[in-house]
């Protein structure tokens, strides 16, 4: 009986190495797995690579982890958001590397990964400082930019609800990264607010089928909070 | 002696946007002043608002108390769904935006110029820390590739320019220019003017924007 659910976060991650790439899912504050990333800064592991859309809000979950000094580097889009104080502070003092990438282009090398694609031709960022010194090439007369993928040791995700083969639904827009993540990592650990017997979950609806998943851990359920805008005074 | 006029309020902006957009379209609407366009669509008026983060079909803000921050847009902000909307993950969402399937997005800009480069992500300041998002994606994803700004800088210069200075977001990528004093087409003739707020002449104009303009 194959069974990859774990009893906590803790256990789930135990085996993350020193040195690894880190896919941590979330868009802001949605489908960001802050147990996971607890755990992740419990466990202690050091001179990680980070693969996130952002680069922490406020000073919980990712922010948490960054300012424990223990990432190295970190792959994302939009790092400068109004609650980014601590990467802020860190890249300013020199104390984290930074790779910026246009979203789609992150997305699209996430997905490759997982795809199995060794790099494509895309015309996101041609001409910008952001393809310097990447491959270019004219294809039926539009130019694009070479772009390679982007594996993971670990995906760290949040879903809805799972079984215990891997599957996953998600919850409205916190979905973002957790597929295409999910499908680039050598180990991808979900958490998920319901586990659901086997054949529960609708085949026809099911977004991450277990293949992609090796471990699912249950947390409790907690609201979502807001997390890089200015909220209205 | 010129006539008197009067620049175009950001919300007079975006009802000018918003008139461009016909029934059916699928747009991107940009964060910040693209924005406001969603508050000027005709409530019968059936258009797909799309966000990058993955939703289509977005709705209006939730009234206060019923915001869920796992159903939000692009800028983070609380949203709906309306009823026939749909949700996706990052590399589909992309995939609509850079395979061309969106009919239109929205951008704000710092400088557009003559030929259509865009600089909108990034001043370039050596000690501004960088964001890009979905910037550079969406200024060349869309069959048509709107700007919205205010026509001068804050202390005069026209944000049409000759070449940008700014680092770019993209080519050649924008195809009208809405600012608070006209509605300018990028052409392969160049500039043209295809209207201007009442009361400003097209020699005024002109002599703002500082790049040639066609009449």
């Amino acid at each position: 009986m194959i069974v990859k659910l774990f009893p906590d976060a803790e256990a789930a991650l135990a085996a993350v190495k020193d040195g690894a790439t880190v896919m941590i899912g979330g868009f802001g504050g949605a489908g960001q797995p802050a147990e996971l990333i607890a755990a992740l800064i419990a466990h202690g592991a050091r001179g990680l690579t980070v693969v996130n859309n952002n680069a922490g809000n406020g000073d919980t979950a990712l922010a948490a982890l960054l300012k424990t000094g223990r990432v190295r580097k970190i792959i994302c889009s939009f790092p400068r958001q109004v609650d980014s104080q601590v990467f802020d502070g860190l890249y300013r003092a020199g104390r984290i590397e930074l790779e910026l990438v246009p979203q789609g282009n992150l997305a699209e090398r996430i997905r490759a990964a997982g795809a199995g694609i060794g790099g494509f031709f895309t015309p996101t960022g041609y001409g910008t400082e952001l393809a310097k010194g990447k491959e270019t090439r004219e294809i039926d007369g539009r130019m694009y930019v070479f772009e390679t993928p982007l594996h993971a040791d670990v995906a760290l995700i949040k879903a809805e609800a799972g079984d215990r083969w891997g599957n996953l639904v998600y919850r409205k827009t916190a979905r973002n990264f957790g597929p295409i993540m999910a499908m680039a990592a050598k180990t991808t650990i979900a958490s998920v607010h319901d586990v659901l017997p086997l054949g529960a979950l609708d085949p026809e609806s099911i977004v991450t089928p277990g293949i992609f998943v090796q471990r699912v851990v249950k947390v409790p359920r907690s609201a979502t909070g807001p997390a890089g805008f200015r909220q209205a005074a | 002696m010129t006539m008197a006029y009067s620049r175009l309020m950001r919300d007079q902006m975006a009802a000018r946007v918003a008139r461009d957009i016909p029934e059916g379209a699928y747009v991107n609407l940009g964060i910040g002043l693209p924005t406001l366009v969603a508050n000027h669509l005709p409530r019968d008026l059936e258009v797909f608002l799309h966000s990058e983060n993955g939703l289509l079909g977005m709705g209006p803000a939730p009234a206060a108390g019923e915001e869920d921050y796992d159903l939000i847009n692009a800028g983070k902000q609380p949203v709906t769904l309306l009823p026939g909307g749909a949700y996706f993950h990052h590399a589909d969402s992309f995939a609509m935006m850079r395979g061309g399937h969106l009919d239109l997005c929205v951008l704000g800009a710092f400088q557009v110029s003559l030929h259509g480069d865009l600089a909108n992500w990034h001043t370039g300041a050596p000690d501004a820390i960088p964001a890009v998002g979905g910037a550079m994606d969406l200024a060349i994803g869309a069959k048509k590739t709107f700007v919205m700004m205010e026509h001068l800088t804050k202390s005069g210069e026209s944000k049409i320019v000759e070449s940008c200075s700014y680092p770019l977001t993209g080519i050649a990528c924008v195809s009208r220019i809405y600012t608070d004093l006209a509605v300018i087409d990028v052409t392969p003739a160049g500039l043209k003017v295809i209207e201007m707020v009442e009361g400003l002449e097209f020699e005024e104009l002109q002599r703002l924007t500082r790049v040639p303009l066609l009449a």
